[in-house]
């Protein structure tokens, strides 16, 4: 292969690999929103909070470690962090959706924006706010393998994100189309009355899923956080997802996972072969030029249901 | 046709009232549903039929008055209670999974039937897997009851109007229920489909004992297949009991003609 060519494809995919992180994002989003008609500001610090979380069970000088003197084992870390994102969606129905079901979705948004500070707040308290260094055992650096057969440089993190994000995503799909749980939760996106009528408890079905965007947020936290640490700015990734959203339609999954790698290719390949004739910095607003051109073109995006105001 | 059982009271609702702000949809609504009868509610336009099923089934929550099911008085329902309880129920505008095809559809009816814990079913294995097998055969047996059978992996919103009612029955019957609410089930059908879905109503009923209540415009239709008839109209009960006392009653009859309310 020419070193062009090399080149470029390097950096396709260091674009694809952020692009697992959009698409992870904008998967809790789609999750959320399809059940519960939510738009859920909060999904980044929601991965936030996991990420912090789960370095308090098991870094040293971590809470865990201050108040007791020893850290949890790394998979019983992972566990207890799923536990406390169960609990945190649980606390989210009890004091927040329960109260305001039949609500505006305006309104609806608007308290995830509240809850977004106040997780980001009880984060800072309970965790501080010096970035954190996550260390998981995720093998880093350079896969050797690909450099040396290929000339090919990538990091063996990326890989593993990608490989983790393909995984959490097949488990996801058969959950779905396989099972009771599954099949109401997407009953209860098509229809909450008719979802009711069979016997569906919205409320658990809304724990279910804000736990399942927790889990997924905790995948996105665990990816970010071993790559540059556990720091304020990974809840900004949640910005970066509302493009994905409106590349890939807000209420379908795939939408979500391909239209979070287009832009992460599309913003790591511009800045590259772009950046220097406009003077760079094209990744902080490649993505939102691309949903602008999107929001002209094709609103309901890529896979989402044609919008139709009903008069 | 005249009174095929005399079972016990299944269903009875008491003196309900129901407003929405000023709108007063049902006032002092009293009658009761007798185990294994097809009772039906009929009435006008805007009387209140379809708030009375919703106040069955928990959707709305009557200002007054009090529903008793199987022997226990509630004064408001709760619909996933409801439906566990062994109520199910059909929608006036038919409410399917749209993305989903027939046959999820008819098995998410078998929702209140399956127990086994989301943990097992996160893992897609072993009891959950086995209750998905055995109720996808009771699914199965439902589809053939309905005739349905070529169009199981369709996904609903693609179906022509009558299949879609059609299949929300199936729904209802997946989860075997002592009481079925069929809010205007051959409404917009032709003569045809009107036809098959009586046979369904009755063998429904027949066959598995099943009580019904359903809110029906088609007077034919009414008088051919209900036991006993309750009459709404403003909100108010104004008659109930045989089709053909029903149909005797004058002000049934000044009701449909419209005649003026004082
Ligand atoms: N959710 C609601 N909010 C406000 N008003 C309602 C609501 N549901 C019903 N109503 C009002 O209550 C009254 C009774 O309506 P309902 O739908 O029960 O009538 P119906 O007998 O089923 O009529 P139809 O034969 O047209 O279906 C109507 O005036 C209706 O506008
Ligand atoms: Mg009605």
């Amino acid at each position: 292969m020419s070193g062009e060519a090399l080149f470029f494809l390097e950096v396709v995919i260091s674009g694809l690999m952020a692009g697992v992180m959009y698409a992870l994002v904008a998967l809790g989003f789609v999750l959320i929103f399809k059940a519960s008609g939510v738009l859920n500001f909060a999904q980044g610090v929601l991965a936030l909070f996991a990420a912090l979380a789960l370095y308090d069970f098991i870094a040293p000088g971590g809470w865990v470690d201050d108040l007791f003197g020893f850290t949890f084992p790394i998979w019983a870390g992972i566990i207890l962090t799923v536990g406390v994102m169960i609990i945190v969606a649980w606390l989210i129905e009890r004091l927040v959706l329960q109260h305001l079901v039949q609500q505006e979705p305006i309104i609806l948004f608007m308290s995830t924006i509240g809850l977004a500070y106040i997780l980001e707040g009880v984060g800072d308290m309970l965790f501080g706010s010096d970035v954190k260094p996550l260390d998981i055992g995720i093998p880093q650096g350079a896969s050797d393998w690909l450099l040396d057969n290929y000339g090919l440089y990538v990091e063996k993190l990326e890989v593993f994100a990608a490989l983790t994000a393909a995984i959490l995503v097949i488990v996801l799909a058969v959950f779905f189309q396989k099972t009771r749980i599954g099949r109401a939760l997407r009953a209860v996106a098509d229809d909450h009355q008719a979802a009711l009528s069979v016997g569906v408890s919205l409320r658990t079905i809304w724990v279910i899923v804000w736990s399942v965007a927790g889990m997924v947020a905790l995948v996105a936290g665990i990816m970010w956080g071993s790559k540059s640490g556990i720091q304020f700015s990974l809840s900004l990734i949640a910005l970066k997802a509302l493009p994905v959203l409106i590349l890939g339609g807000f209420t379908s999954v795939p939408g979500a996972i391909i239209g979070g790698l287009i832009i992460g290719v599309g913003e790591k390949v511009a800045e590259v072969y772009l950046g220097p004739y406009v003077g760079g910095a094209i990744e902080n607003w490649f993505a939102y030029v691309l949903a602008l051109v999107f929001l002209f073109f094709r609103p309901q995006g890529l896979f989402g249901e044609r919008i139709i105001e009903r008069v | 046709m005249s009174e095929r059982r005399n079972g016990e009271v299944l269903l009875s609702v008491d003196k309900i009232s129901l407003a929405f702000g000023g709108v007063r949809a049902l006032e002092g609504v009293s009658f009761d549903v007798l185990e294994g009868e097809i009772r039906a509610i009929i009435g006008p336009n805007g009387a209140g039929k379809s708030s009375m099923l919703n106040v069955i089934n928990g959707f709305y929550h009557p200002q007054e008055g009090s529903i008793t099911f199987k022997g226990k008085t509630r004064k408001q329902m709760r619909p996933h209670f409801v439906a566990s309880s062994g109520v199910a129920r059909t929608f006036q505008n038919i409410a399917l999974f749209k993305g989903m095809s027939t046959l999820d559809n008819i098995m998410t009816g078998r929702n209140t039937k399956m127990k086994r814990g989301i943990l097992w079913q996160a893992l897609h294995y072993g009891p959950a897997r086995n209750e998905e097998i055995e109720n996808r055969g009771h699914v199965e047996k439902v589809i053939d009851f309905l005739e349905i059978q070529s169009i199981r992996k369709t996904p609903v919103g693609r179906l022509p109007y009558g299949m879609q009612k059609r299949v929300e029955l199936g729904r209802a019957l997946a989860a075997e229920p002592e009481l079925l609410l069929l809010d205007e089930p051959m409404a917009g059908m032709n003569v045809e489909e009107k036809e098959d879905m009586c046979r369904f109503v009755l063998d429904v009923n027949e066959e598995f004992g099943t009580t019904i209540a359903l809110i029906e415009h088609d007077m034919g239709v009414v008088m051919d297949i209900s036991d006993r008839v309750v009459v709404l109209d403003y909100g108010k009960k104004i008659a109930d009991g045989t089709p053909d006392e029903v149909r005797a009653n004058q002000d049934v009859v000044d009701a449909y003609l419209g005649v003026a309310h004082d």
